[in-house]
């Protein structure tokens, strides 16, 4: 029997760097998203800032699912 | 190469067999990747099925790559019979409807496992199985997997209500739902490459061993379409009962912590996929849902719902194992007689479980309704199917 402790150290590691790493920014664009959407309903015009924080951290959330389907796919790689 | 001349009585067995295990596995584990979206309301329940049941078939034929072994190394695939395949299979269906029936979400592959792994020891004996493999491949990463999720969903959780803590609430739950919408497909479509295999993999493997497919074939595609429609019918159908038990048993789950919970499951799965780890999609997804429960202050997590799951991880493989052993037994001294017996049985048990499920249906119009899924207790007049 041999138990790959250096695969499942990565595992750990990757799978909870990711996860965190994902959720903080995704939660940075709602954040982005209720600046604007809070602006926007109090009449005072829209928050330019906040959409572009909501952009940016929804299309890095974006690109991290594209690269998921990647690694489920094997026809990909 | 050989024709349709070698598919035997008992091969043809094993293949229904087969198929009916798939089914079974795809409603267990819709609650995998739905679970959570169902209870936050990102998903409505139907839609949430119909999504899922679909990725499932895409993943079905996306991942073609032939599952070389039955088992993983699990038990010696050169002493497996098609009669071992037939009565490890009974004992895997029977244990994913037993915990279907009591809500409770446990492990299709190490119901497959214990059931062949029983199967194989009656059968061939205790050399056939490979007690070391049993330890690296099922109960290293039983343990190690529900931890890692759990502790990323907690520690995402925790994050996640940080950053967010001051902003609307309308537009933060309304953001996460969004988010649970990619995050639980994705679950879904990794959960259709991986667990479509697992059957392909044994009606493949029956089929060389018979002498019908030549000995490097891939699975023809009638097999390939066969078990992905399985699993997608049956994920379609969706298990309501354990669905229930994962978004509102364990613990009341809000949006930000489902899409942290499904964030996680989604990068347990494809890391351990990528280095080749197997490890159970049931037991990652509710390790995330738990440690998505702990990372939300103030939010209760019901230990004993989560005691008794982990029960249930604990004598599935035996439990499974048991009935698998019970049945290579009769099969090997009743041959195709003993064969048909324990279909037989085997049916009858599946079908009273069914009938037992009536007394209390969970279905998608309740699904949501309850935290507990009672079997005794019969429920008050209602109407709508169960599922």
């Amino acid at each position: 029997m041999s138990i790959d402790w250096t695969a499942l150290g990565q595992v750990t590691a990757v799978s909870i760097g990711v996860t965190v790493a994902v959720v903080v920014v995704f939660a940075l664009g709602v954040l982005g998203l209720a600046r604007f959407e809070g602006a926007r309903e109090e009449g005072g015009g829209t928050s330019a800032l906040g959409v572009t924080q909501a952009g940016l951290c929804f299309l890095a959330c974006a690109a991290v699912v594209a690269y998921g389907i990647y690694l489920i796919v094997p026809q990909f790689h | 190469m050989g024709g349709m001349d070698h598919i035997t009585f008992l091969v043809a067995v094993v293949i229904v067999t087969a198929l009916a295990f798939d089914f079974t596995n795809g409603f267990h584990d819709t609650a995998n990747a739905m679970a959570t979206s169902i209870a936050t309301g990102a998903l409505k329940p139907r839609t949430a099925v119909l999504v899922s049941g679909v990725l499932n078939i895409v993943g079905a034929f996306l991942s073609t790559e032939v599952a070389k072994t039955i088992s993983g190394g699990i038990v010696d695939d050169t002493l497996v019979s098609p009669g071992m395949i037939f009565a490890g299979l009974v004992g895997a269906i029977l244990w994913n409807l037993l915990t279907w029936l009591v809500g409770l979400p446990s492990s299709s592959s190490h119901a497959l496992f214990g059931g062949l792994i029983g199967a194989v020891w009656v059968g061939a004996g205790s050399h056939g199985v490979h007690f070391d493999k049993v330890v690296e491949k099922v109960l290293i990463p039983a343990v190690a997997s529900p931890l890692v999720a759990g502790v990323a969903a907690l520690l995402a959780t925790y994050l996640a209500y940080k950053i967010t803590a001051r902003a609307r609430k309308k537009s933060v739950t309304k953001g996460f739902r969004l988010g649970q919408i990619a995050s639980a497909s994705l679950v879904s479509l990794a959960h259709g490459t991986n667990d479509a295999q697992k059957t392909m993999g044994v009606i493949t493997l029956t089929l060389i061993s018979a002498g019908a497919l030549g000995h490097d074939a891939g699975p023809p595609v009638w097999v390939v379409a066969s078990a992905g429609l399985a699993i997608g019918l049956g994920t379609y159908l969706g298990g309501w009962r354990i669905i229930r038990t994962m978004g509102k048993g364990l613990t009341e789950i809000q949006s930000p912590q489902g899409f942290a919970a499904e964030t996680a499951s989604t990068a347990v799965i494809l890391t351990s996929a990528h280095l080749g780890f197997a490890l159970s999609t049931t037991q990652v997804a509710s390790g995330s849902i738990l440690g998505a429960g702990l990372g939300r202050r103030l939010a209760e997590v019901r230990w004993g719902v989560a005691g008794r799951m982990v029960a249930a991880w604990l004598i599935t493989l035996p439990a499974a194992a048991f009935v698998g052993g019970v049945s290579a037994s009769v099969v090997k001294h009743g041959g195709n007689f003993g064969t048909v017996v324990v279909a037989l049985i085997g049916a009858a048990v599946a079908a009273g479980i069914v009938l037992l499920s009536r007394r209390n249906p969970v279905h998608a119009n309740n699904v949501n309704d309850h935290h507990e899924v009672p079997v005794r207790t019969p429920a008050p007049a209602s109407v709508g199917t169960a599922a």
